[in-house]
């Protein structure tokens, strides 16, 4: 277990965009949690979610043999944003939405490394959306993490682009009247290779997508359902609370039908009007169960479960929903450069000043 | 064909002369006018140019608003600037001669496509009446020359059709001119086998229509003479005719390679700055990584993303983007990465004149960002410096773990002149001083990495890259703890951040050349300094060497550090009575120089989208000579050579006082 996933699709070693660089390869001893843990202590409000996803990643990285000089967490800002401050890891906080910026021109730079990106729903889907959806769009090499909690936390309190219709907030005292977006969704639109959904009370799901999305070469975009205990209390309650999870969370499994319920008596099946719909899983109905396909190239499917739940207070899938391999877009830029490099003084910049015509005067 | 094989014509010679050849935007003239220069230069010529052309990529044919016009100046010494007013004027349509012929002095050459003056033509240009017929432009020396017509007929063995057939046209105003001007024909002829060789109909009509324009200035008795432009004696080397933008683009390759770090460009495109991009775009070779990013904001932050990384992080705009880079550029202050923004400046505010130039961006450059949050800001002077203006901007960020805007414009971006290449082995070597490895001891007597302890010369912060073992470190903007670099919101740490900051900036002051200034006369008889930054530096320059061609003496300097200035500036403007700042904006070198300086700066302004002119300059220096204030030592230094003056006024015309009866 310990070293399994050392060679993950996300840090190659194969290639070094910075060929002047230091840095070992020297082998690593393995590392535990405290490892991972910076000096800095979180300064989350007592009870907020985010704790346990930074417990998650700081248990996940030591057990698949991660290393902490290969690995950089980026992030915007907001609550979420303070997550690179308490990993013991190259890190950068940035500025408001522009964490997936920031993070294309690293990981497109230096291939070789782990980038994670930590941002929030309003980080992710309002200021930052456009880059959001462009890094999505272009498959660079960075696994993002949308800790989704509906609300401004930092700001304390004003509604989210994720937040419900109707919500009452400090910036919406009658109720937004705006639609919310669905981010596996926007995500899917966005032609992203690898789209998960987990939630903060189950370290055991987060760690498993965190290494899934981990381990995918190019972009993956993983929702977070993350409690906000003082501005949003209880938003997802409705799906991830002990007592009705499962009947209420709806298991993505590759190669499973899709069934819930304490028993597994219901299940997602195509209806007869072309959409999907949550059926009694019977003798009668057992064939018509959905056998989940997240490597299906075609993400309609995926986008039809993203729609299944009109949002956290019906069934509602988690897990991976689509995952194929495509070009990651630093591999194309490298590809790209090595056949260019290899022509006979491909980097002769005498030869480059004197490509346009030249004269001599002596 | 060759000017010896000239017959009945006369070939007289002339030390220098304007072309402009303006047409529709879709009639070829940049290329005509960019092929005619490169013929130049590889003859010897020295030369600038200077391209004119509108936003729109093809407004409505025919109108004032789609003219586009490019302007070449040649001559056989040293010039500087693409020259105040054309000596020949080429007209491809009514619109393009309505818009040009008031820059024309009486006796200058206009040469009209005469085809294109029909009443719908005249009516969409403008004119009640025809200007060929009604009198107004008997100042000039008209020819009018059916140039649709002859191309149409030259081209008629190639079968294509008409409409295509006549799209040749600017090619016979070629061949016509490089007839008058007895320029080389072989290479032109090669250069359009080349350029159209996936076309071979177009080639065989460009080459047929090119020699038809030729032929026609030979043979038809219209033209007494035609001209000679000697070649110039420049400095011994090898010269290519270059850009700024491409000189620009090559600059930041080779300090990509003087670092040995790989550049990464983040840009969005955006005019008059694309080509950089598009430059760079084709370097692969050199391990240049670029990405056209979704917006600005994504530009610079995915080059400061790659800075972070260890790489040459680069962004390239206009105006209009560096306003959305301005809160990148802020985290890139406060995570003291290096980081290079070049700002082409075009007209502003707003979207403003797209294709035109202007120098208003400078307080931008060096105020555009929330909070104390100094950077260097340099700027190149001609477009063969962009070359070494981007070496410089990458040494300053690399050395001082600073971003950087470096500012050139569009006149500098699309204009080109012969430069004289530099020996790669003469160029600095850059060197990234990467940490590699812990600087500090903790209380435990632990090793450790502080990431914001500083060098003790340089001031700058260490940059230990991702990958790095042991250095691992967090950083963000938020204001950081002097040394450790951790999250600090002390009031006094703060305060010493800030100080930091800006003592850093302002102490690269030592590290840059010191101003000096172009004065030959002897000490205290210049009493007037003429203080310039960026591309006015060629119109400068011009206008002082007229004066000082009328016997006066005037001294000029041309900053490239715009912050921080050079160390002895002050030295240097004490002692100058009168400082004259001439800028293509309402004062920004100005208001800098006086709030530094307490030196009362008198401001020439010109903002109307297109450089100054020599004479515009001539006239302010000649104005401020003039003024008692300036005291009496003002003139009579020796008088410096006409010959290297660019008396572009005195002249006017092809038959003017230069040009010397040669013979043929």
């Amino acid at each position: 277990m310990m070293t399994q996933d050392n060679a993950s699709a996300k840090a190659s070693s194969s290639g070094n965009g910075s060929g002047s660089l230091p840095g070992g390869t020297e082998n690593v001893a393995p590392t535990t949690r405290k490892d991972w843990a910076s000096d800095q202590e979180a300064r989350w409000c007592p009870g907020c979610g985010d704790y346990s996803i930074l417990t998650a990643m700081q248990l996940l990285l030591p057990e698949i043999g991660a290393r902490r000089e290969s690995t950089v967490f980026v992030s915007g800002i907001g609550c979420a944003a303070r997550f690179p401050y308490y990993m013991s890891t190259y890190g950068v906080h940035s500025i408001h939405g522009r964490a997936p910026a920031f993070a294309t021109g690293l990981a497109i730079a230096r291939p070789d490394l782990d980038v994670w990106v930590i941002v929030g729903d309003g980080d992710a889907l309002a200021i930052g959306g456009n880059h959001l959806v462009h890094a999505l769009r272009r498959n660079v090499n960075i696994t993002i993490l949308m800790f989704n909690n509906q609300i401004y936390g930092l700001t304390k309190g004003q509604y989210s682009p994720t937040s419900v219709q109707g919500k009452v907030t400090k910036s919406t005292p009658f109720g937004s009247l705006e639609v919310p977006f669905n981010p596996i969704s926007l995500a899917l639109g966005a032609e992203a290779t690898f789209v998960a959904r987990t939630h903060d009370m189950d370290r055991k799901h987060m760690m498993e997508m965190f290494r899934r999305a981990r381990q995918h070469r190019g972009a993956s975009f993983v929702e977070v359902y993350q409690n906000c205990n003082v501005f949003n209390d209880g938003a997802f309650e409705l799906v991830t609370g002990r007592a009705v999870r499962s009947s209420n969370l709806i298991p993505l499994v590759h190669g499973e039908p899709i069934r819930f319920g304490e028993a597994g008596e219901k299940g997602v099946a195509t209806c007869k009007e072309g959409g999907l719909c949550i059926v009694d899983v019977d003798a009668s109905t057992e064939d018509q169960v959905l056998v989940h396909d997240e490597r299906r190239e075609d993400p309609s499917i995926a986008f039809q479960l993203s729609r299944l739940a009109r949002g956290p207070f019906e069934p509602t899938p988690i897990g991976v929903f689509r995952a194929v391999d495509h070009q990651d877009y630093g591999a194309g830029v490298d590809f790209q450069i090595a056949e260019a490099k290899s022509h006979a003084d491909a980097d002769d910049l005498a030869a480059l000043l004197r490509s346009a015509s030249t004269w001599s005067v002596r | 064909m060759t000017a010896s094989s000239l017959g009945a014509h006369t070939t007289k010679e002339l030390d220098r002369v304007v072309i402009r050849f303006a047409g529709d935007s879709g009639d070829g003239m940049q290329l005509a006018g960019d092929q005619f220069a490169a013929v130049s230069a590889a003859f010897g010529n020295d030369l600038a140019t200077f391209p004119d052309y509108p936003a729109e990529i093809r407004a409505p044919a025919g109108t004032l608003a789609g003219v586009s016009a490019f302007q070449v100046h040649i001559s056989d010494h040293d010039i500087l600037t693409p020259g105040d007013k054309p000596d020949v004027l080429v007209a491809m349509n009514p619109a393009a001669l309505h818009a040009n012929v008031g820059d024309l002095a009486p006796g200058a050459t206009l040469i009209v496509n005469a085809d294109s003056f029909d009443e719908r033509a005249l009516a969409k240009a403008g004119y009640e009446s025809d200007p060929l017929a009604d009198g107004s432009l008997k100042h000039l020396v008209v020819y009018e020359v059916p140039m649709t017509s002859m191309t149409l007929a030259a081209c008629k063995k190639t079968g294509a059709k008409p409409r295509d057939a006549e799209r040749s046209k600017n090619f016979f105003a070629l061949g016509l001119i490089s007839w008058m001007f007895t320029r080389p024909t072989e290479g032109t002829i090669a250069w359009i086998a080349k350029r159209f060789a996936r076309m071979a109909q177009v080639a065989e009509a460009n080459t047929l229509a090119f020699k038809a324009g030729w032929n026609f200035g030979e043979t038809a008795e219209l033209f007494a003479s035609n001209y000679e432009v000697a070649k110039a004696h420049l400095q011994p080397g090898t010269y290519t005719n270059v850009t700024g933008n491409t000189a620009l683009a090559w600059g930041i390759i080779a300090a990509g390679q003087l670092s040995g770090l790989p550049v990464f460009l983040g840009s969005y495109p955006i005019t008059p700055a694309s080509d950089i991009l598009h430059e760079l775009s084709k370097r692969k070779s050199f391990g240049v990584r670029t990405l056209q990013a979704e917006d600005e904001i994504a530009g610079v932050g995915s080059a400061l993303g790659a800075s972070f990384g260890g790489a040459l992080g680069v962004t390239t705009t206009s105006g209009p983007g560096l306003d959305l880079k301005s809160e990148t550029i802020g985290l890139a202050v406060s995570l003291e990465l290096p980081l290079v923004i070049v700002d082409v400046q075009r007209g502003g505010p707003s979207t403003g004149l797209p294709t035109k130039t202007e120098q208003a961006d400078l307080l931008h450059a060096m105020y555009g960002r929330h909070g104390e949050s100094p950077l260097p800001v340099i700027a190149s002077k001609t477009p063969s410096g962009c070359f070494d203006a981007a070496i410089e901007a990458a040494r300053l960020a690399v050395k001082y773990r600073t971003p950087v805007v470096l500012l050139s414009d569009a006149s500098l971006a699309n204009g080109t002149e012969p430069w004289r290449l530099p020996e790669i082995e003469s160029l600095s070597r850059i060197d990234p001083n990467f940490a590699t490895e812990a600087n500090h001891v903790d209380e435990d007597g632990k090793k450790e990495f502080w990431p914001y302890l500083r060098d003790p010369v340089t001031l700058a912060r260490p940059w230990a890259v991702p990958g790095t073992p042991g250095l691992e470190h967090r950083i963000g903007g938020l204001e950081k703890l002097a040394g450790a670099g951790t999250v600090s919101y002390d009031p006094a740490n703060h305060e010493e951040m800030v100080r930091a900051r800006a003592a850093k900036i302002a102490a690269i002051a030592a590290d840059i050349p010191l101003a000096e200034v172009d004065d030959p006369h002897p000490a205290g008889s210049s009493r007037v300094l003429v203080l310039g930054w960026g591309s006015t530096y060629g119109a400068i320059a011009a206008g002082v060497r007229r004066v000082r061609a009328r016997g006066k003496c005037v001294a000029h300097l041309h900053l490239v550090h715009l912050n921080p200035f050079p160390p002895n500036l002050g030295d240097v403007l004490a002692r100058y009575p009168v400082v004259l700042a001439p800028e293509m904006n309402l004062g920004q070198l100005s208001r800098l120089i006086r709030a530094d300086y307490l030196v009362d700066v008198r401001s020439v302004s010109k903002v109307m989208g297109v450089p100054f002119k020599a004479a515009e300059i001539e006239a302010a220096i000649l104005d401020a000579l003039e003024d008692p204030d300036v005291g009496s030592p003002g003139g009579d230094g020796p008088p410096e050579s006409a010959e290297t003056a660019e008396t572009s006024e005195a002249t006017g015309s092809l038959g003017g006082a230069v040009a010397v009866e040669a013979g043929a």
